[in-house]
């Protein structure tokens, strides 16, 4: 109590001595700094800190999500391989979590991006793997298609189809509690969710028109863009994160006991499906709450983006800090914002282990 | 069917090991297949590149990149080596920092071995650390003073390490033992602590050290910048060791707490004695996981300018003369923490192992 | 109350220092050193070289000052800031001066409570390009990629620049200059934008050199020069006085070689500037052989010029002396 006291008031006689402005009144000025991504959300200069910051959160979001996905991915299929029965695979999985998850992220990070943005050519020899496709080192370039009003009605489609797929599982599971009768619905659940758009995309006639990125004086315009920054931003997360996902998953089969396996392999249950019915949701019980914290530290650890140059919260923060001579406030924004997102993360996380756990008890 | 083959006690011939590993079933020979081909791909590039056709000697990077050709560019490493371990220590005296680096090597192995696991190995950290603070700061014994501004490189690396967890450790476990502590104040004011540090990243620590700290002392009083950065450090290396202490003091009987009680000891003889030695047991591999993630963490002082091991690194390629060699600058830093980090993980394996071979009783026993 | 403890024995270990308590240069004299926040790294400014030392014109600045309370240029220790660090550090006394080739601004001197002593070093922001892009001049740099450094002026100045001539640009933006050099010179940016003198060290340092040209536009002023604290004019006496000596010896042709023998000569400007006459170290209150002992142990702006920044390139231009077609213009010291 008394130290808190004692350094609220230094810092209020400080800041009054040196003239440093305080309050959050800055926000509203015009930020006059380019940022070079803005997760498709307009910005320019002459806008305020506020939507500066705001679009930090956006690219701090996205790298987040994007970095969740992939990880996962790569890390479950690492941590399978480590699992496999083939010795080489397995052997190189092991090899790749040792090395990856005993060097500091940031070291791989400042890596990545030399090997990304030093090995690349430039947009003008750019390399074209696919046709409308172009990799050089201003990032990667690949065509959109044109926007059209039946885009809109095909995310209509595809939530509709959502839906349905939903209603399905419901009721094949009802029927099979009922009377025993299995029903393919996750089959069918898929066919419904990406029939119902691609109905809608035929039916309108497929406007298959793409934006194609052309070089136009200095670099490609039109199509989409991967940029360097986040690619090697997204590449160190990922394969950082990736490893000790891995860990975490060949943890959770192995924490299933032996008996199971054999037992689903005794009641004739071919191994996919003994793999889905028995052994995968024990194993979410072990994996989910580590994997908890991995997607927390994705979040947290996308904050080094500021060494590599991608214009996430903390390096936007950081500009402004050191424009606007606020450390405080910059500090105290970039806090609060990754307080909400650790909170949101372990929120979900924890209705999804509840949920997985509930599964579990009743299966 | 594969395991059956594995557990055939009759020793394989090469191409029957090779077959049940490796080619079991089409699949699997596949992945072999495709394997072998990514090795062969990447391999034998990487390793001339990396030592058939690298330069280990040129004055610049220039000169080395045109005697290289293809090759790597190690005679960069070879001229700001003494940089990158020692930082801007003066140069006359840079067997003093060496000296250090053995002394913590020696620390290490010594209190990885769990036969000095007595309460000797506490006086040795300090007589070590002591060692070390005379050795580096001098100005004793005749040895020159040189002030903590100066420190750099490995030196500072493990100094930022092993002071973190020195402090931190015991910070945690007064948290820990908070966070389960039957006053609701208490508990509060370490729940929040804990989830508070454990949300936001460490930057914003660091930032927070090396330019809001300033703000909250007292007008004239300033505290150094290394020291400010190691408190940043040590606070948020406590959140997360914490947490693992809580797991090991949850995961102790409650048994042994009310035998504990009913033999009448005060609440912190019971803790010191009886429920801590079991937790602490218990959470070492856990711990030392930390410790390995602390270890790569202060990596990040980097953003705020404090020049451990990598930012040495940095400020090497800086000089015009030598830029341009990041690929080799950062596989070396890479190969400098992976020795480290490595030796700590595989360690903690084979204590995961061992204390999970004998029984708990026979841990609590060495104690 | 364990982290209070820790903090005061930590405090108590490394070292704090009161230093509002009283004049800047007699607590500087107290310690025995001046505290010096410079770059963390900008090779010609402050760099350290393979064994350590801190080498460079701000680091020159910062012995000069040294020289000059102390008659020791030894007796420095460097802070290196990062751009973010550099005013928290001058602002609560943590450095006793900031060499840190920092832009003097109206902002700067004023809200943030610095004062600028003078000019080390004229600089303004241009563009660099890759030759084989064929620009000649800025204003056709519409659309372009460009590679710039956070959280200084160089960054507002671009954004400026581009939208008053009705431009667009892409941003990379890069914190670490060696990162952001390495974009630019794969390609990643068309443009690279920062001090002109650090466009010509970096092309001078890179190989193929004429593969790059400077465009002539200059689109800022950026006088870099080291700062002090608001409310000492003392201590911002002797710091602005070491700068001025240094430009002024120059102009009379004392060299660090040759400051020994000139000491014999009769010239009085020469015998007032080594302190044999008059009293200019006690009006500053320093030793008087204050010029002398800078001179002597760093030598003058010229020499620290060559020694620092014409190996990588730079030329002297506006960095001249007005007697020579610069407009560095030292008051007289009398």
């Amino acid at each position: 109590m008394f130290v808190g006291w004692y350094f609220v008031s230094n810092t209020l006689r400080n800041l009054d001595e040196r003239k440093i402005a305080t309050g959050f009144a800055f926000l509203t000025r015009e930020a006059g700094f380019e940022i070079g991504e803005t997760s498709a959300l307009a910005y320019s200069a002459a806008d305020t800190y506020l939507r500066a910051l705001g679009i930090g959160i956006a690219n701090t979001f996205r790298i987040a999500v994007i970095g969740v996905v992939l990880a996962t991915l790569l890390g479950t299929l690492l941590g399978l391989a480590r699992l496999s029965h083939n010795w080489l695979v397995a052997r190189l999985a092991a090899l790749y979590v040792e090395v990856i998850r005993n060097v500091p992220l940031l070291v791989q990070l400042f890596f990545w991006y030399t090997i990304i943005s030093e090995n690349l050519p430039g947009p003008r020899d750019a390399l074209s793997p696919l046709p409308g496709v172009f990799l050089s080192n201003r990032g990667i370039k690949f065509p959109l298609p044109q926007d059209h009003p039946v885009h809109l009605w095909m995310v209509a489609a595809l939530l509709a189809g959502a839906v349905l797929a939903w209603l399905l599982a419901r009721w094949a599971a009802r029927r099979q509690a009922a009377t025993g009768q299995q029903f393919p619905s996750f089959w069918a659940g898929l066919g419904v969710v990406l029939g119902l758009p691609l109905l809608v995309f035929l039916g309108a006639g497929a406007p298959h028109e793409l934006e194609q990125p052309v070089l136009s004086g200095f670099n490609f315009t039109g199509g989409a863009t991967l940029t360097p920054e986040f690619a090697a931003l997204l590449f160190g997360l990922v394969i950082y994160t990736a490893a000790f996902i891995a860990e975490i998953v060949r943890a959770g089969v192995l924490a299933v006991d032996r008996g199971q396996s054999e037992a689903a392999h005794a009641l004739g249950l071919p191994r996919r499906r003994a793999m889905r019915l028995v052994i995968l949701p024990q194993a979410l019980r072990v994996i989910v709450p580590p994997m908890t914290s991995q997607y927390l530290n994705i979040t947290k650890n996308s904050s080094l983006a500021v060494a590599i140059g991608y214009p996430d919260l903390v390096s936007i923060a950081n500009t402004t800090l050191n424009q606007t001579g606020q450390a405080i406030e910059g500090i105290l924004i970039i806090m609060l914002v990754y307080l909400t997102l650790s909170l949101s993360i372990s929120a979900f996380m924890n209705w999804y282990n509840r949920r997985v756990a509930l599964t579990g008890a009743r299966a | 069917m594969s395991a059956v083959l594995r557990r055939t006690p009759a020793l394989p011939g090469p191409l029957e090991w090779a077959r049940v590993n490796l080619f079991s079933s089409v699949p699997n020979a596949l992945l072999t297949l495709l394997s072998l081909y990514l090795l062969w791909k990447y391999v034998p590039p990487f390793v001339s590149w990396a030592l058939l056709d690298a330069v280990w000697q040129a004055p610049s990077s220039k000169a080395c990149r045109e005697a290289a050709g293809a090759g790597a560019c190690w005679a960069f490493i070879g001229e700001k080596h003494r940089f990158i371990l020692f930082g801007t220590y003066p140069f006359e005296e840079h067997w003093r920092p060496g000296v250090s680096i053995l002394l913590f090597l020696a620390l290490y192995a010594v209190s990885a071995m769990r036969r000095f696991w007595t309460p000797w190995l506490v006086l040795a950290w300090l007589a070590g650390l002591t060692l070390i603070g005379m050795l580096m700061w001098g100005g004793v014994f005749g040895l020159r003073y040189v002030e903590n501004e100066r420190w750099g490189g490995l030196v500072l690396t493990l100094l930022l390490a092993t002071f973190g967890i020195a402090f931190a450790f015991p910070l945690s476990i007064v948290l820990a033992l908070g966070r389960r502590s039957e006053m609701p104040v208490v508990r509060a004011v370490c729940v929040i602590y804990i989830e508070l540090i454990r949300g936001v990243p460490l930057i914003s620590m660091l930032f927070m050290a090396s330019v809001m700290m300033p703000l909250f002392l007292p007008s004239g009083v300033t505290v150094d910048k290394l020291l400010r950065a190691q408190t940043a450090l040590i606070l948020f290396a406590a959140a997360y060791l914490a947490e693992v202490v809580r797991g090991g003091l949850q995961a102790i009987p409650r048994g042994q707490y009310e035998a504990a009680e009913a033999l009448g000891l005060s609440f912190a003889k019971r803790t010191a004695l009886v429920i801590l030695p079991q937790a602490l047991k218990i959470s070492i591999p856990p711990l030392v996981n930390t410790f390995i993630g602390l270890f790569k963490d202060t990596s990040l002082v980097v953003i705020i300018g404090l020049f451990d091991l990598l930012l040495a690194l940095k400020t090497a390629l800086n000089e015009p003369a030598w830029s341009g060699i990041g690929v080799e600058a950062y596989l070396f830093a890479s190969l400098v923490y992976f020795v480290f980090c490595y030796a700590m993980s595989q360690y903690s394996q084979r204590l995961e192992r061992d204390l999970a071979r004998g029984p708990t009783a026979r841990a609590l026993k060495d104690t | 109350m364990k982290r209070v403890l820790g903090l005061t024995i930590g405090v108590a270990l490394f070292g704090a220092g009161a230093v509002h308590a009283q004049g800047t240069l007699e607590a500087v004299q107290k310690k025995g050193f001046v505290q010096c926040g410079v770059n963390v790294g900008l090779a010609g400014f402050s760099q350290p070289d393979s064994r350590g030392a801190w080498k460079g014109l701000d680091v020159d600045m910062c012995r000069a000052i040294a020289a000059a309370v102390f008659g020791d240029a030894t007796k420095v220790r460097y802070t290196p800031t990062t751009a973010v660090q550099r005013f928290p550090a001058l602002q609560s006394g943590e450095v006793d001066v900031l060499a840190r080739n920092t832009t003097w601004t109206v902002t700067r001197d004023s809200s943030l409570g610095f004062n600028f002593v003078g000019v080390n070093y004229y600089d303004g922001q241009g563009f660099m390009v890759p030759k084989k892009l064929n620009i000649k001049s800025a204003k056709q740099l519409n659309g372009a990629t460009v590679c710039v450094q956070p959280g200084t002026t160089t960054e507002l100045n671009l954004s400026d620049y581009f939208r008053a001539n009705r431009m667009t640009f892409k941003p990379v933006v890069i914190g670490k200059l060696e990162e952001v050099l390495n974009a630019y010179y794969a390609g990643r940016c068309d443009v690279f934008t920062t001090d002109v003198s650090g466009l010509v060290s970096t092309r001078g340092s890179r190989p193929n050199p004429a593969d790059h040209v400077i465009l002539p536009e200059v689109i800022s002023k950026e006088p870099l020069g080291p700062a002090v604290r608001h409310g000492d004019d003392r201590w911002f006496d002797i710091v602005k006085w070491s700068l001025y000596a240094m430009i002024e010896a120059e102009e009379m042709g004392l060299t660090s070689k040759n400051i020994d023998q000139q000491a014999a000569s009769k010239d009085p400007a020469v015998q007032r500037f080594i302190g044999a006459t008059g009293d200019f170290g006690k009006m500053l209150g320093v030793d008087n052989k204050w010029s002398f002992n800078i001179i002597k142990q760093v030598g003058n702006y010229g020499e620290s010029f060559e020694a620092n920044l014409t190996p990588l390139g730079f030329e002297r231009g506006i960095n001249q002396l007005w007697t020579k077609g610069g407009i560095l213009y030292a008051p007289p010291l009398r």
